[in-house]
């Protein structure tokens, strides 16, 4: 069984591989984001010494960082699960001998590990060329970082699952596909840093699972967080991964119940 | 004439295709609007922190803001050719185009009119109003003549900019994804042009000129920017590069072959 599923993350990114071209624009226009939130925080900082906790560097650091965890976290499974739904071909799905919500989950990680060496790696050595980036020399740091990546990559895609997940109760959730990106990418602190938000934000967001996605890695990987904090940082991520697994298993369930596919 | 009864019959057609699907027009404005607010959260919350950037106020920038969205709005609406390389030439409908008396892009871009976009030039309008009380600026006849005269200029060099690296389709079949590339490059044109380095004030002034779309002539309405004169030359940029873009569409119209099916 275990076999199966690691041949779909081959599949996926071979798949993935063939279609090279269409990112290698992406890690320019990564580029250009980076590169404009970095002239904009340089002309904030202007004298400023430390902004919400934030040196200048660190700032710089944490953009580029976070744009480029970005790169490798993002997926399309949301849109990808809705379009199944929509256009019948997950009743096969739900006749076949796996589970549906790890396939999808092993896709996923066969497109994530393909931006991770062809998007996210590349992108962070240009990155690192053009702006005066700082990483960490610690090894134990980029381990911890590395774990932490593959926790927001979890947790960025059972968000974008619940999300596909909801085509099966309404007709048409294209916006709650568009509405959820722009949250997530508006509260997991890749726009704005967490700390910069007003204090209601701030307090609302500890309650909400968007800063594992990269506010919280990208601070450990920016130094500006204590080693005797990175356990608990670490524990938020493992808390959010297993919490979001409840409404996926409930929302799943429901779903074969409803189903009702038209025409075939 | 001909070509204004032609605006008429097209927007029909869309109002006719459109109204099946209600709820698809508003999740599209919404969604659109939602991305242009995580712009201006971004602007509020940078705000907090510090009162100037660059010598701009918050107030500025969102004025800036508001701006943009006009003509953005007018571009997205009007330009909806993002698909153009796989519908019309891969796929040969070009052909069906060619067949008709009318001028070709005018066909190509009624037939993909996307009027939700205008919502957002609305919501810059008004943006643009409250910016423009809360600075206290002057506003006459003047100013609206010249407002609208700006407007039309960075239009202008939206289409001229598009016009020209769509038509890159007609010389190369291979995805280039230029498109994407260099509609990331225009948000550079809505923060004030002294953050960025040399070259990057060059690119956005001369070569790609989205400062002309945003920050230069916004600036025009504020006092001491220094960029007056530099915004009286949007309308004259804008012709400039409608000028480039057209002729690079029309020799491009002319290597079209069709496709063999």
């Amino acid at each position: 069984m275990a076999s199966a599923y690691l041949e779909l993350i081959r599949i996926r990114f071979l798949m993935m591989l063939a279609y090279r071209v269409n990112y290698y624009s992406g890690i320019l226009i990564y580029t250009l984001s980076i590169g404009v939130y970095y002239f904009t925080w340089q002309a904030i900082y202007g004298g400023q010494g430390t902004i919400a906790g934030f040196t200048a560097d660190q700032m710089t650091t944490y953009i580029a960082v976070s744009w480029m965890a970005r790169a490798f976290y993002f997926n399309n499974l949301d849109r990808e699960i809705a379009n199944e739904i929509r256009d019948g071909s997950v009743a096969i799905q739900f006749i076949r001998p796996y589970n549906y919500i790890v396939v999808k989950m092993m896709q996923g990680f066969g497109e994530g590990l393909f931006r991770l060496l062809l998007f996210m790696a590349p992108g962070m050595v240009i990155a690192c060329l053009l702006f005066p980036v700082q990483l960490p020399r610690e090894p134990k740091l980029w381990l911890v970082f590395a774990f932490m990546l593959f926790m927001s990559f979890l947790i960025n895609s059972q968000l974008n699952i619940i999300t596909g997940l909801t085509a099966f109760f309404v007709e048409n959730n294209e916006g709650m596909i568009r509405m959820k990106r722009v949250v997530v990418d508006l509260f997991s602190g890749v726009i704005v840093p967490i700390s910069f938000f007003p204090g209601w934000l701030m307090l609302l967001n500890q309650w909400l699972p968007f800063q594992a996605i990269t506010y919280l890695p990208s601070s450990v990987f920016t130094g500006r967080i204590e080693d005797s904090q990175i356990l608990t940082v670490v524990g938020i991520q493992l808390l959010w991964f297993v919490i979001l697994i409840i409404p996926i298993v409930i929302m799943w369930r429901a779903a074969r119940q409803r189903l009702f596919v038209q025409g075939g | 004439m001909y070509y204004i009864g032609l605006i008429g019959e097209y927007l029909k057609n869309y109002m006719k295709t459109r109204l099946t699907y209600r709820a698809d027009f508003w999740v599209e404005v919404v969604s659109d609007l939602l991305f242009q607010a995580t712009n201006l959260i971004f602007i509020f919350i940078v705000f907090m922190h510090t009162p100037t950037l660059a010598g701009w106020t918050r107030d500025e920038m969102v004025f800036v803001y508001g701006y943009f969205m006009i003509p953005y709005g007018i571009f997205s609406c009007f330009f909806n050719l993002w698909s153009f390389s796989e519908r019309y030439i891969v796929k040969g409908e070009m052909d069906r185009i060619l067949t008709r008396p009318a001028y070709n892009l005018f066909q190509i871009l009624l037939e993909n009119v996307d009027p939700p976009a205008l919502i957002g030039s609305v919501v810059g309008a008004l943006i643009m109003g409250i910016c423009w009380t809360q600075l206290g600026l002057d506003f006459g006849l003047v100013e609206l003549l010249v407002l609208l005269l700006l407007l039309a200029g960075s239009v202008l060099i939206y289409f001229g900019i598009y016009a020209a690296l769509t038509s890159i389709s007609f010389y190369s079949d291979a995805p280039t994804g230029i498109l994407p590339l260099i509609w990331n490059i225009q948000i550079y044109g809505r923060y004030p042009l002294t953050i960025y380095n040399r070259f990057i004030q060059v690119l956005l002034t001369w070569i790609l000129p989205f400062a002309f779309v945003g920050v230069i002539p916004a600036s025009y309405f504020m006092t001491g920017k220094g960029m007056t004169q530099l915004a009286l030359l949007t309308p004259i940029i804008g012709l400039l590069f409608l000028a480039i873009g057209l002729t690079m569409w029309n020799v491009g119209v002319k290597r079209y072959r069709g496709a063999g099916s």
